[in-house]
């Protein structure tokens, strides 16, 4: 009842003015920098932040239940935990950016891209045949996929729209993706043993088991653009006399070009990073090897878990490549994300 | 190559959409018909008999066809190629499995089964609420015009290379957290989890689930923030009429409508946790024991991170053995996968939107 009569009184009453915010902010931040140093003895910035966090949530909670009510007082715990669970988010973006960019620039140098691992034990040598090798196999992996993931595509939205066939393959595209990745090496091996003979280690074999995992993509971000395309273009080009495919070919196809490009790039750089099943299919190697069919193939990731997890006597040696070759990986997925969301958005076909 | 009109363009849809998909065909026929353009209709082909004169239909029909019952065959092969590569192992004689392999099938898999299963789940533990809390923020808590950066921003999160996140977890995340790992012992160490001696390389299976935390932390974020923008715009601003505060509003109106939505993020995130290899093979120095205690040196593997570390030096039955383990990884993927979709199933009549 008190606070209604103070509601009339004067307009501010049963608020909490502006500055409890950042007061309160500033005041828990230097409390729980202290607290942690009488815990802890030294100056533990986890720790203190931590508590800064729980001693603001704790202040707000009193404040704002005192002088605005319990309603208001759950909104902004909700509010504070919420920025809290973003804020928390960018701790480990934010420590892992930094990370990679400190330790991976040292020997993000010029033999770093033109050398391979031949011949070379402790520190020097490249990367330069992991490169090739994520090359090779991405760009085998692309050539597979693209045109089985396209295709299907346009069957699932021009040709069998919601007949069983397709009704089966929208299920087992779906099951595709949850194939765990190291089973589609495990699955890549076994075909390769079987053609090549056993035991047998090859970029191909990399590239197939890429494929498994590129293919769900690639029909899942196509099916959805084809069906983006109105239909009065394709009852256009049907009235002019077109047939189907010739509309699919001519219309349908040009209209979402740019979606189905930004959609296989995605893709790409969405395998791009996969190890375990290269780890498994293509095996690993210290020299530069430009047969896809034949002998073990180095990629950039499987490079980079080599690097750590097999150094010889000079560990940091080892470890300074795993760091480079971790900075080479994100770039270039970085540089693919940046390309697929530009084409989609500068290419786009024109809406009015 | 630019036709004239046309609605397309937009970053392709990718997959973990999936499920997603599944529960917004089920869920809401009213806002399908406002957010969709139209779409492909399987009537308003032309008649599709083809003409002997033009070849070209049937050619590409067929074409299409192909492809698409090309990925039934290659889902076939995998399975079909899984069982038969690991039967040797599955049906072999046990002292030869000792001898030669790992030793026996079950007990030999069901200590790296647990491991995975517990892993991934500390793993959703840890990301589930700090992943609606993002998501909530982003759609409903951020300034309109930071809302979209911000979500790129958590997006990048997914654009990290598993592997990288291995490195960043061994050799950055497990040091920095050895003192906090010796803090709960010495002041939780009652409670079974945090018992027992804390390893003294961080490398404990926390360490990989907060890794894994992070990596299914954007699936989860993205699929829950496209959920929430889509709660219906009318009952929120109802419920905020009627004096809901924010949260108040946000519970009543967004959340219920959202929850299919929500359980589906997280089974995927579950599925893309069971199988992830790289960061536990990593991060995690296993060994072969069932264990619950979050703190100590001795940690359940994960199937995946066993398969990892052991295929490349293994040969003849262990190869067998080793893909017999992949094929468990996938039956236990594929049934999580399966229930996902049941839930969104069953859960989308109960949902708030209708």
């Amino acid at each position: 009842m008190a606070t209604i009569v103070h509601a009339a009184e004067t307009l501010t009453a049963g608020r909490l003015p502006r500055a409890t915010v950042p007061v309160s902010l500033v005041g828990s931040v230097l409390l729980g920098y202290a607290l942690a140093i009488l815990f802890t003895g030294g100056a533990n910035i986890g720790l203190a932040v931590a508590l800064a966090y729980l001693l603001f949530l704790l202040v707000m909670e009193i404040a704002t239940r005192v002088v605005e009510g319990p309603r208001q007082a759950s909104d902004r715990r909700a509010t504070n935990l919420v920025v809290g669970a973003f804020v928390l988010a960018l701790l480990p973006l934010g420590s892992l950016v930094w990370e990679v960019l400190s330790k991976g620039i040292p020997r993000f140098d010029v033999p770093f891209f033109s050398q391979s691992m031949r011949n070379v034990v402790g520190a020097g040598g490249g990367a330069i045949h992991a490169v090739w090798g994520t090359v090779y196999v991405t760009g085998m992996a692309t050539l597979i996929s693209v045109p089985i993931g396209l295709l299907t595509a346009i069957y699932l939205a021009e040709y069998g729209v919601r007949n069983r066939l397709s009704k089966a393959i929208t299920f087992f595209v779906d099951v595709m993706t949850g194939v765990p990745s190291i089973v589609a090496g495990l699955f890549a091996y076994a075909l390769m043993g079987l053609l090549l003979g056993p035991g047998s280690r090859s970029g191909f074999a990399g590239s197939i088991a890429l494929s498994v995992l590129m293919i769900p993509v690639v029909v899942r971000s196509s099916e959805e653009l084809l069906k983006l395309v109105p239909n009065e273009l394709r009852e256009a080009a049907y009235a002019l006399g077109v047939p189907k495919w010739l509309t699919i070919v001519k219309v349908v196809l040009p209209t979402a070009v740019s979606g189905l490009v930004s959609g296989v790039i995605l893709a790409i750089a969405r395998v791009i990073g996969e190890t375990a099943p290269l780890l498994i299919a293509a095996g690993f190697t210290a020299s530069m090897n430009n047969n896809l069919f034949e002998n073990p193939m180095m990629t950039l990731p499987v490079f980079v878990y080599d690097s750590y997890a097999h150094p010889g006597t000079d560990v940091q040696a080892y470890w300074d490549r795993a760091w480079a070759g971790a900075l080479t990986l994100i770039l270039i997925v970085m540089i693919l994300n940046l390309a697929g969301r530009l084409i989609a958005r500068r290419f786009a076909p024109k809406t009015r | 190559m630019t036709t004239g009109v046309g609605g397309a363009g937009g970053p392709g849809a990718a997959p973990p959409r999936t499920l997603w998909e599944a529960t917004r065909k089920q869920n809401e026929p009213m806002t399908e018909k406002l957010t969709r353009p139209p779409t492909a209709d399987p009537d308003a082909g032309p008649p599709a008999q083809a003409d002997p004169r033009r070849p070209g239909e049937a050619i590409f029909r067929g074409l299409a066809t192909g492809a698409g019952i090309t990925i039934l065959v290659i889902l076939a092969l995998v399975a079909s190629f899984l069982l038969v590569q690991g039967s040797p192992a599955l049906f072999a004689d046990p002292a030869k499995l000792a001898s030669q392999g790992y030793g026996e099938f079950a007990s030999w898999v069901l200590p790296y089964a647990f491991g995975t299963v517990w892993a991934a789940l500390l793993a959703l533990l840890l990301a589930v609420p700090v992943a609606i809390g993002i998501a909530l923020f982003i759609s409903h808590y951020a300034p309109r015009r930071l809302a979209q950066p911000l979500g790129y921003v958590i997006d990048l999160l997914a654009a990290v290379p598993s592997v990288v996140f291995g490195l960043w977890g061994s050799l950055v995340l497990a040091p920095a957290v050895r003192p906090l790992y010796e803090a709960l012992n010495a002041h939780l160490g009652f409670i079974p989890l945090f018992a027992g001696q804390v390893s003294g390389t961080g490398r404990t299976i926390l360490t990989a689930a907060i890794v894994l935390a992070t990596m299914i932390l954007p699936i989860i974020t993205s699929l829950c923030r496209e959920v929430f923008l889509q709660a219906p715009r009318l009952h929120e601003e109802a419920a905020l009429a009627l004096g809901a505060t924010r949260w108040e509003m946000i519970k009543m109106a967004v959340l219920p409508f959202a929850r299919p939505g929500i359980i589906a993020a997280i089974m995927l995130g579950l599925g893309r946790a069971l199988g992830e290899t790289m960061a536990v093979t990593m991060v995690l120095s296993g060994s072969r024991n069932i264990t619950f205690e979050l703190l100590t040196s001795q940690n359940p593997n994960t199937i995946a991170a066993t398969i990892a570390q052991n295929f490349p030096e293994a040969f003849g039955l262990k190869t067998n053995q080793l893909i017999a383990a992949g094929l468990v990884l996938f039956v236990i993927t594929l049934a999580v996968n399966s229930i996902a979709r049941w839930i969104v199933a069953r859960r989308a009549e109960y949902s708030g939107a209708n």
